[in-house]
């Protein structure tokens, strides 16, 4: 029989025990909780969970690490395969695979430690100073016609910007004033571009931009000379530095932070050439319609007019003509009754162009003549609340009475 | 109309012109004028909407650098 077993003192656990107690040894450490572990991504994956798995590896060696949804989601950038990060997060052990792995809660790609404690300073500081108050922000007009933009003139940025501005509102006038927008010289160029562009050009709002890059390659918009120009700028700026996810401490600083060159180039045309168009012709409509209308009412008080012209008019003598020459004729000369039945015939054609004329002809159409005390009613101040009125149609007329203000 | 010579529509900016417009619509609205003075400013109203409507035609974005302290025009490199 085997005996050593009963004289083992060596400890016994279940795997459920010893990987709790190892789970407990890394959590205790405080050398292994709330640290930066530098390394290169790989195996990423984001299953529909939207957690994030990867392996942070170097030259000779791998850590398996997760991070959750909420932390994921945070995230500054877009994480990539063999991407050289460093990731914040605390060691611990997934017990039902026994792998131990970091927990991680943020990221940042390597190098841009320094930089970004660096960033964080200066906003801080101009964040005291009150460079950032929203009270400071001024609105942008919606339509600018001299639009001023501080970028390279060789860059991809200008040209998305001049195409959106040409497709927008080409109406308006842009003033381009170059600088370099990466580089040591940067910073000071900017200032005296945003400077002289003010002075010089007097734009009603300045575009200040650059398309993406590294953090490196953005970090003169960071800089304290160009933040402090933004503000002091007459013209209210707007701000389309590198891509959505780029911050950038001009960003703060400025009137309005656009995510893109192209969306900074649109906020600054709020009102486009097609929204011109459309005020126009919708003008033109009103134009045409107004002048319909009051042709409409004038011609309702030119047929009034015409109604109480025939009432006075040569037609009832041109009748008491006709009959008087009628009578002559049956006792008269048969040469009197002649010139008379021509004279009658030149009225007959008179009546016949007058009835031409006729309103009666217009209220045909279905038009009414509304007359108080036989005087045409052509505008509403004409009549008040309970005058008689007398109301001609095509077949007769009717009383009427004016019953409310309407 | 009352008013001094109106100016000569290709002579007016695009600004300008439409706020004539407005101007005309508005007076054209209120009813008020007698006919005769109205068609005038309709015809007026029309001219003005088709200078406008010219403008936003051949309207092309003008751009120009600083070069120093003064205005250059700016050739785009495409």
């Amino acid at each position: 029989m085997e005996q050593l077993a009963l004289f083992d003192a060596s400890p016994r656990w279940t795997v459920t025990t010893l990987t709790r107690h190892l789970r407990q040894l890394l959590e205790d450490d405080p050398n292994l909780q709330g640290i930066w572990v530098q390394g290169e991504i790989s195996n990423l994956s984001r299953p529909a969970s939207g957690h994030l798995y990867f392996t942070l590896k170097d030259s000779s060696a791998a850590l398996r690490a997760v991070m959750w949804k909420t932390e994921a989601a945070r995230l500054g950038f877009v994480l990539q395969e063999g991407m050289a990060i460093e990731a914040h997060g605390s060691l611990g052990i997934y017990e039902v695979s026994g792998q131990y792995q970091l927990y991680a809660d943020s990221l940042r790609p390597l190098g841009e430690g320094a930089l970004y404690q660096e960033f964080l300073r200066l906003k801080a500081l101009l964040e005291g100073q009150g460079l950032f108050d929203g009270a400071r922000k001024r609105p942008i007009p919606a339509w600018p016609h001299r639009i001023g933009i501080v970028t390279s003139p060789t860059g991809a940025a200008l040209r998305d910007m001049l195409n959106t501005l040409r497709r927008r509102m080409p109406l308006a006038e842009v003033i381009l004033a170059p600088a370099p927008v990466q580089g040591g010289e940067a910073p000071l160029a900017l200032v005296a571009a945003l400077r002289s562009l003010n002075r010089c050009a007097k734009p009603e709002v300045i575009l200040l931009a650059r398309g993406g890059g590294s953090i490196e390659d953005l970090w003169a918009f960071n800089d304290e000379r160009v933040v402090r120009a933004v503000c002091e700028s007459q013209a209210p700026v707007i701000t389309g530095v590198g891509h959505e996810t780029d911050f950038t401490l001009v960003d703060f600083a400025a009137d309005l932070r656009a995510p893109t060159p192209t969306a900074a180039a649109e906020l600054a045309t709020a009102i486009t050439i097609q929204d011109l168009r459309q005020t126009l012709i919708e003008m033109m409509q009103i134009l045409e319609g107004n002048l319909g209308a009051l042709i409409v009412r004038q011609r309702n008080l030119l047929e009034g007019f015409q109604t109480g012209l025939r009432f006075y008019s040569p037609l009832r003598r041109v009748q008491t003509e006709r009959q008087r020459a009628d009578e002559l004729s049956r006792r008269g000369t048969a040469a009197q009754a002649h010139r008379l039945e021509l004279a009658a015939a030149r009225l007959k054609g008179l009546e016949n162009r007058l009835t031409a004329l006729s309103p009666l002809a217009v209220l045909q159409r279905g038009y009414a003549v509304v007359m108080k005390n036989k005087r045409v009613v052509a505008s509403r101040s004409q009549v008040q609340d309970g005058d008689a009125l007398r109301v001609r149609l095509r077949d007769g007329e009717f009383d009427a009475r004016v019953t409310g203000d309407g | 109309m009352a008013k001094i010579e109106p100016k000569a529509i290709e002579a007016l900016t695009y600004e300008e012109a439409f706020a004539e417009l407005e101007t005309i619509v508005a007076e054209l609205e209120s009813g008020e004028r007698p006919l005769e003075e109205s068609m005038i400013l309709f015809e007026r109203g029309q001219a003005l909407t088709k200078r406008c409507a010219e403008y936003l035609d051949d309207a092309e974005l003008k751009v120009q650098a600083l070069v120093g302290e003064s205005l250059a025009d700016f050739k785009e490199n495409e």
